[in-house]
This record gives C-alpha cells, sequence and structure tokens, in this order.
C-alpha cells in the first residue's frame, strides 16, 4: 500500500513519512493478529453439537493485558509525534525568501516582493498558480484567503495548510530536490473546486536568480 | 418503578385501534420503530443512488451516466442515448447529501430510531415508552424533516453543495456555492431532524431509568440497552449545540449577521469548534448501538457469556465522556493553534483504548464458544471485521504529522466508511435477528448468506482501495481526478472502486426480496427463534400493545449462555429457578 506514497521532497517529509510507516506496521501486526485469531475461532468453535461453550464471563489479567498495551503504544507514538508536528507546523525557520499566497476561488494568488523588498505593498510582483522557489532553501509562505476555507497542499512535501479567510497564517517548507510539484487545493471551496491547482517549480539557485532576474527585477519606466 | 410497566399489560386486550391510530399516529413504540425502518429503508436507497452518481463521476468523469438524461440543464448536461453528464455544482450537491442522508436519515433513524424504540421497552420488560405521545410526535417530526431535506432537490439552485460538514464561509454566503435556498432548505431539515432527536433522547433516557422491570439492575441491562441509554445521554448533549450552530448559519445566510464571516467580525473556525463538537459525539451515537448489538449477537451465536461485561459497559461509558474532548483532531490543519493539535491528538490516542478493548472482548466471546453462523452472527463479525479496520486507519489519522499528509484525502473517506459505512453490517444484523419479534415471520436464511457474503466482498472491493488513493494523495471532494497528473497512475483504482460500489448495489437486491418476500410469506417465527435469553424473546410474537402478558421479573443478566444450572445452553432473564437458584446467579 505504502508503495502508492508520492517521493517526498521536502526536508521534514521522511520524518513525517517514517511515521506513517510505524503506524502502517503496528496496525498492519494488530489487524492480522485479530484476524487470524477471529477466523481461527470461527473454525474451531464452529457448534458441532458435540460440545458446551465454555461457561466464563471474562478474564480480568487479559483484559489488563490488552488495555495496558495498546495504551502504551499509543501513548508512544503521541509522544513521537509532537516533535514533527512541532517542526512542522510551529517553529517555521528564519529565512529571507517569503512569498504571500492568497487563495480565492478558484486560484491560487502568489505574490514575490517587488523593489521595495517588502511583501503587500503596491509593487509586489503577482502570479495565478504558479511559484518558482530555490532548491534547499527554507520557504515562508504568508498563506490567507479572499473568500473562502482552502487548503495549500504539496503532497510531494507532506504539507497541507487550510488557507482561512480573515486571517494569514505561516506555512514553510524547503525542498529536496528540484523539479515541478502539483499545488491541488485540498478543501472543498465551490464548484470549481476540483482543477483548482498550482505549480511549485523548484530551481537550482542559479536558475531561480536567473528566473528571479528576468520576473521579478523592477519593469522599466 | 414497575408501576406504569405492570399497568400496561392490561391495554393489550381492551382496545382495538383502528388503521390511523394502529398504522399512522400510532402510539405502541413497536409500529414507531417500524415507521422509523421504513423511512430509513427508503432514504438508504436515496443515499446510495447518490452515491452511485458520484462513485460514476469519479470513475469515468464527465462521460453519461445511462438514464440520467432526463433531468433538465443545468443540473445534468445531455448526453447520447438519454444518458445525462454531472456538472460540478451538481457533483458537490451529490455528495453533499449522500452524507447527510447517510447520517441524519438512515443511520440514526435505523439504529436509533427503529432499534431504540422497539428494543428498549422490550429488552428491559416494560409495556412502552415513558411518553408514547412524545414518541409518535418524534417520529412525525423526523418524518417532516425527511420531506424537507427531499424537497431540497426541487428547489431552483438545487440543494446544498458545500459538503455535509458545510465548513463557512462557504455555506455562510449563497454567492460562494450558487446555492441559495437548498442550503437554507438543508438547515432547516436539520434543525427540525434534532428536535426530533431531541425527543427521542429523553424518551429513551427516562424509560431506561424508571421503567425497568423488578430486578433489572442497570449491571444486568443487555448491552443492546446499554449502548442506546449512552447514545441517548450524548444526542441531549450535543444535540443543542448543532442546533446553536445551525441557527447562527441561517442567521448569516439570511440576516448578515456573521457570526462565521470575518468580514463582518466573524471567525470562520467557530463554525468547525461548534460543528465537530457536536460531531464527534455524533460518531459515537452513530456506533455505539452497532457495538451494543455486536455484543449481544456474538453472545447469542457463540453461546457464550459477554466476554468482559463490565468492561464493555465501562469502555462504552469512557468513550461517552471522551467524546467530548476531541473534537479538534478534525481540525489539525485548520489553522487552529498548533498547540491544541498536540493538545487533541493526546485525546484521541485516548479514546482508541477503549474501542481496542471491545474488539479484543468480542475476540474473547468467540474463544470457546459454540459458534453458529447464522446470517446476523454473519453481519455481526462483518461490524467486527470492518470496526477493525476503521479503528486501525484512524490511529493514522490521530498522529498530527501523518494527517497533515492524509487530512482531506480518501485515506480519511477510506476510514469513516469502514467506521460508519460499517454500521450498516449491525444494522443489517440487527434487522435479520429481531426481524421475527417484529414482524412474526422468519427471513430466508438462503438468500441472506449471500447477501452477506456479496455484501461482504464488494463492501472491501469499494472501500479498502480507497486508503490506496489515500496514500497517494488523492483529495476527496474532486469532481475529476485526471485532472491532476499525480493522480493519474491512481486512476484505474476509482474504476476498480467504483465497479465494487455498483455491484454492492445490485447485491443489496438480495436484502430487499428477502425483506419483503418474509413480510409476506416467510416462516412463522417461533416466540425465541434464537433461543436468546433477553427479554423481548419472551414477550408473544409479535408482541401486543402492551408487550408482555404478565411482568416479566428479572432473575439474572443477559448472558447466561451455557450455564452449568441449566441443562440448554440458554437461561432467559426472567426464568425463575428457584429462591436458592435465584441468589446464586449474578
Amino acid at each position: 500500500m505504502m508503495q502508492w506514497l508520492p517521493e517526498n521532497v521536502s526536508t521534514f517529509g521522511a520524518e513525517i513519512d517514517s511515521l506513517f510507516y510505524l503506524i502502517y506496521y503496528i496496525t498492519a501486526v494488530v489487524f492480522v493478529l485479530v484476524t487470524v485469531l477471529m477466523v481461527l475461532f470461527l473454525v474451531m468453535y464452529r457448534d458441532t453439537g458435540a460440545r458446551r461453550a465454555t461457561y466464563s464471563h471474562g478474564n480480568t489479567t487479559l483484559e489488563i493485558i490488552w488495555t495496558i498495551i495498546p495504551a502504551a503504544i499509543l501513548i508512544v507514538l503521541s509522544f513521537m509525534s509532537v516533535n514533527t508536528w512541532a517542526k512542522v507546523k510551529r517553529h517555521a525557520p528564519e529565512s529571507d525568501f517569503e512569498i504571500a499566497v492568497a487563495a480565492k476561488q478558484f486560484n491560487w494568488e502568489v505574490s514575490y516582493a517587488g523593489p521595495d523588498g517588502k511583501l503587500g505593498t503596491d509593487d509586489d510582483v503577482k502570479f495565478d498558480n504558479d511559484i518558482h522557489v530555490p532548491v534547499n532553501k527554507p520557504i515562508r509562505v504568508q498563506l490567507s484567503s479572499k473568500d473562502v476555507i482552502h487548503s495549500f497542499f504539496l503532497p510531494s512535501f507532506r504539507l497541507k495548510q487550510d488557507a482561512v479567510p480573515g486571517r494569514t497564517i505561516l506555512v514553510w517548507f524547503e525542498a529536496t530536490k528540484t523539479g515541478k510539484y502539483e499545488l491541488p487545493c485540498a478543501e472543498l471551496c465551490g464548484f470549481g473546486h476540483s482543477g483548482m491547482k498550482g505549480w511549485l517549480y523548484v530551481h537550482t539557485p542559479d536558475e531561480y536568480k536567473k528566473w528571479a532576474d528576468e520576473t521579478l527585477a523592477p519593469k522599466p519606466q | 418503578m414497575s408501576d406504569t410497566a405492570a399497568a400496561h399489560p392490561a391495554q393489550a386486550h381492551h382496545q382495538e385501534l383502528g388503521f390511523i391510530r394502529t398504522y399512522i399516529f400510532s402510539l405502541d413504540h413497536k409500529m414507531i420503530g417500524r415507521q422509523f425502518l421504513f423511512q430509513g429503508l427508503f432514504m438508504i436507497v436515496v443515499g446510495a443512488l447518490l452515491a452511485m452518481l458520484v462513485r460514476w463521476q469519479l470513475a469515468w468523469p464527465e462521460t453519461p451516466v445511462p438514464g440520467l438524461g432526463f433531468i433538465s440543464e443545468p443540473y445534468i448536461y445531455p448526453g447520447p442515448n438519454g444518458g445525462g453528464i454531472i456538472p460540478p455544482q451538481t457533483y458537490n450537491a451529490l455528495f453533499t447529501m449522500h452524507a447527510t442522508i447517510m447520517i441524519f436519515f438512515v443511520v440514526m433513524p435505523i439504529m436509533i430510531g427503529t432499534f431504540g424504540n422497539f428494543l428498549i421497552p422490550l429488552m428491559i420488560g416494560a409495556g412502552d415508552m415513558a411518553f408514547p405521545k412524545l414518541n409518535m410526535l418524534s417520529f412525525w417530526v423526523a418524518f417532516v424533516s425527511g420531506i424537507v431535506m427531499l424537497s431540497s432537490f426541487f428547489v431552483p439552485g438545487g440543494p446544498a453543495a458545500g459538503g455535509w460538514t458545510s465548513y463557512a464561509t462557504l455555506s455562510a454566503r449563497a454567492q460562494y456555492t450558487g446555492v441559495d435556498l437548498g442550503q437554507n432548505l438543508w438547515i432547516i431539515a436539520l434543525l427540525i431532524n434534532g428536535v426530533s432527536s431531541l425527543m427521542g433522547a429523553i424518551n429513551y433516557i427516562t424509560t431506561i431509568v424508571n421503567m425497568r422491570a423488578p430486578g433489572m439492575h442497570y449491571f444486568r441491562m443487555p448491552l443492546t440497552v446499554w449502548s442506546l441509554f449512552i447514545t441517548a445521554v450524548l444526542l441531549l448533549l450535543a444535540l443543542p449545540v448543532l442546533t446553536a450552530a445551525l441557527a447562527m448559519l441561517l442567521f448569516d445566510r439570511v440576516a448578515g449577521t456573521s457570526f462565521f464571516l470575518p468580514e463582518g467580525g466573524g471567525e470562520p473556525l467557530l463554525w468547525q469548534h461548534m460543528f465537530w463538537f457536536f460531531g464527534h459525539p455524533e460518531v459515537y451515537i452513530l456506533v455505539l448501538p452497532a457495538m451494543g448489538v455486536t455484543s449481544d449477537l456474538l453472545s447469542t451465536f457463540s453461546r457464550k457469556p459477554v466476554f468482559g461485561y463490565h468492561a464493555m459497559a465501562f469502555s462504552m461509558i469512557a468513550i461517552a465522556f471522551l467524546s467530548w474532548v476531541v473534537w479538534g483532531h478534525h481540525m489539525f490543519i485548520s489553522g487552529m493553534n498548533p498547540l491544541l493539535g498536540t493538545a487533541f491528538m493526546m485525546t484521541t490516542m485516548v479514546i482508541a483504548i477503549p474501542s481496542a478493548i471491545k474488539v479484543f472482548n468480542w475476540l474473547g466471546t468467540l474463544w470457546g464458544g459454540t459458534i453458529r453462523l447464522t446470517v446476523p452472527m454473519l453481519f455481526a463479525l462483518g461490524f467486527v471485521s470492518n470496526f477493525l479496520i476503521g479503528g486501525l486507519s484512524g490511529i493514522f489519522m490521530a498522529s498530527t504529522p501523518v494527517d497533515i499528509f492524509i487530512h482531506d484525502t480518501y485515506y480519511i473517506v477510506a476510514h469513516f466508511h469502514y467506521v460508519v459505512a460499517g454500521i450498516v453490517f449491525a444494522l443489517f444484523a440487527a434487522v435479520y435477528y429481531w426481524f421475527p419479534k417484529m414482524f412474526g415471520r422468519m427471513m430466508n436464511t438462503g438468500l441472506g448468506k449471500i447477501h452477506f457474503v456479496l455484501t461482504y466482498i464488494f463492501f472491501n472491493g469499494a472501500f479498502f482501495p480507497m486508503h490506496f488513493l489515500g496514500v497517494a494523495g488523492h483529495m476527496r471532494r474532486i469532481y475529476n481526478p485526471t485532472q491532476y497528473e499525480f493522480l493519474q497512475p491512481m486512476q484505474h483504482w476509482n474504476v476498480f472502486i467504483t465497479v465494487s460500489a455498483l455491484l454492492l448495489g445490485a447485491s443489496q437486491i438480495f436484502f430487499v426480496v428477502n425483506f419483503f418476500w418474509s413480510l409476506f410469506a416467510g416462516k412463522k417465527a417461533e416466540q425465541n427463534p434464537w433461543q436468546a435469553n433477553t427479554l423481548e424473546w419472551t414477550a408473544p410474537t409479535p408482541p401486543p400493545h402492551g408487550n408482555f402478558l404478565t411482568q416479566p421479573i428479572v432473575y439474572r443478566g443477559a448472558y447466561e449462555y451455557s450455564s452449568p444450572e441449566v441443562k440448554e445452553d440458554w437461561l432467559p432473564q426472567d426464568k425463575n429457578l428457584g429462591a436458592s437458584a435465584a441468589t446464586r446467579a449474578h
């Protein structure tokens, strides 16, 4: 099943994937164990008319064991999840690369700082649905929405964040590989939800500089 | 405690009611239960057909659906040979209404409305519900709400299309979805439906607290009754929150109040908090009765006491308490403070423990039994198998980092169908099991087994591969998966799922035929065809108005199967073994 996971190209994605795999293995073992026992019991204990069922109301020791073991596993899993979660959602690294993405029905409106070097000013350079970033550099995204809730989803980066009208949410990622990655909207946002998508282009630093010089440089007056 | 219950049997032979009082405005809990059943069975057909259309679109996007061409534009676009193409707006309405109908008009009316009504008085040894008139009103209010919900299909703009979760701001302004009246009717129908459920909940709680037969201590109640009791408490506490949220949403839409709209000072996440504060207990409202029924059936057909009865009851109580503090796990990536995400992850992991206990105790119940693979038993086992998968897949999304990836993907769709659509197995188990008591006739075993095998295979064929789509990142609620390059290699799974879903739908023919054939021509049922212990089987078949000919007196718990005290392998709750035996037995 896990072979269908898209290739991970973000710095934190590997940690998320290892948790994903860990839970997959644990649940697979439990699934097989319970299913095998169930089928075994159905075969072994089917009513043949020759035997009377065991008259038992339970077994406290067994019940304590199968309460404590799952509890321990689940608690350990929570604690293992805490750091990765904090890394992705709480501790965005400092970076001089910051862009803004405003979602609207049914586009991602991407803004780069203009010549004044500041986002949110009149000279911002805007694109619909295309984001260009350099590889191996933390990218900070000021995510907002102009109408309904959308969700910024980069499957290859294991990154998803809702864009909520009325607030700006900081999202970050760092690409580990150059390429072109799909950026769908993951939250139902109206009749055009399906097909609301953009592309994230991850360039080498040189290519990125070339693109930025050509595209973001101030236009001659 | 027994006054009311004892007074009722007299009614059994003192009045002949007319057609209207017997079949339409009936005060008899059993008739009201049957009314809920027929409403639910009608709605399950509607809900399933909507799902088939959703699946068609996902497997073969924008190709004409055979026979759909009769619907006019812009809802359906005409294709060749009378076919019709589903446009995106209609697609959104289809999945919105599919979920709404299945949750509020199928699972709730059948598991709670039907079996709550039919079983609670019979299983606790009472003559009827505490408030028969309120009970009748509860059904008719639910009926009106169903009519209002269905009427939204016929209004300009079509029915609600904002998802069954109707997230604001999408749902709060008509311009965002293009649906005006349809969404308002959706809100109004759910408001009315909430009133019905509230009346039912009050009735169930009052009945269970006050009208148990002499000797029916709380810890002698069958787990079905326990589950319905806890469900009723959850309904009573959760519904007012939904009602408040729905009222606020309606005001936002028609009066410009901006509770959820930031441009007027509102907060979109407030809707999600309120919706899921109701919505997560709601999941347990749906699944607890299924767990109760399953526990009873596994014990009856293993001819063995439920393994760890007290643990089973207490784990349901634990689930009931914990269900109030896990709602935030629906909102990990909503923009809610990430610290809250961590807290909700912890509570969510904890609520998995009582669910695990239940599965292990079901296994324990099977162990050492003499298992009879009757049709209801097969469906109960099917529920366990589905709940196992649905429970385990829930652990993935409980882990906040993993949820970042799988949230809003088909992994979630797979998960909640294994849990909530899996309830349909318990629903079928309950129908096959109590049909004899409800209608006085047995359902056909052969047809029932064919129904089970096909349903089990195609259910898994339809829902298991959704996990694969989720792992690949396939988003929920998208109209056309082939629009995405990264999903194109997975499209064959969409086709596989749709074919399975269509076959799953077609397999239900065996149920429909069996149900209606048995209703009129099934073998006459004995009083206790399954040799079960609980009180409903001591009443005549079908039970008269007032249920019991004499007031049952309860001497023991519901699970004394294969007890050494008697020769048979069952020992009914009301069987008097004499004074010495009664004190020994628990």
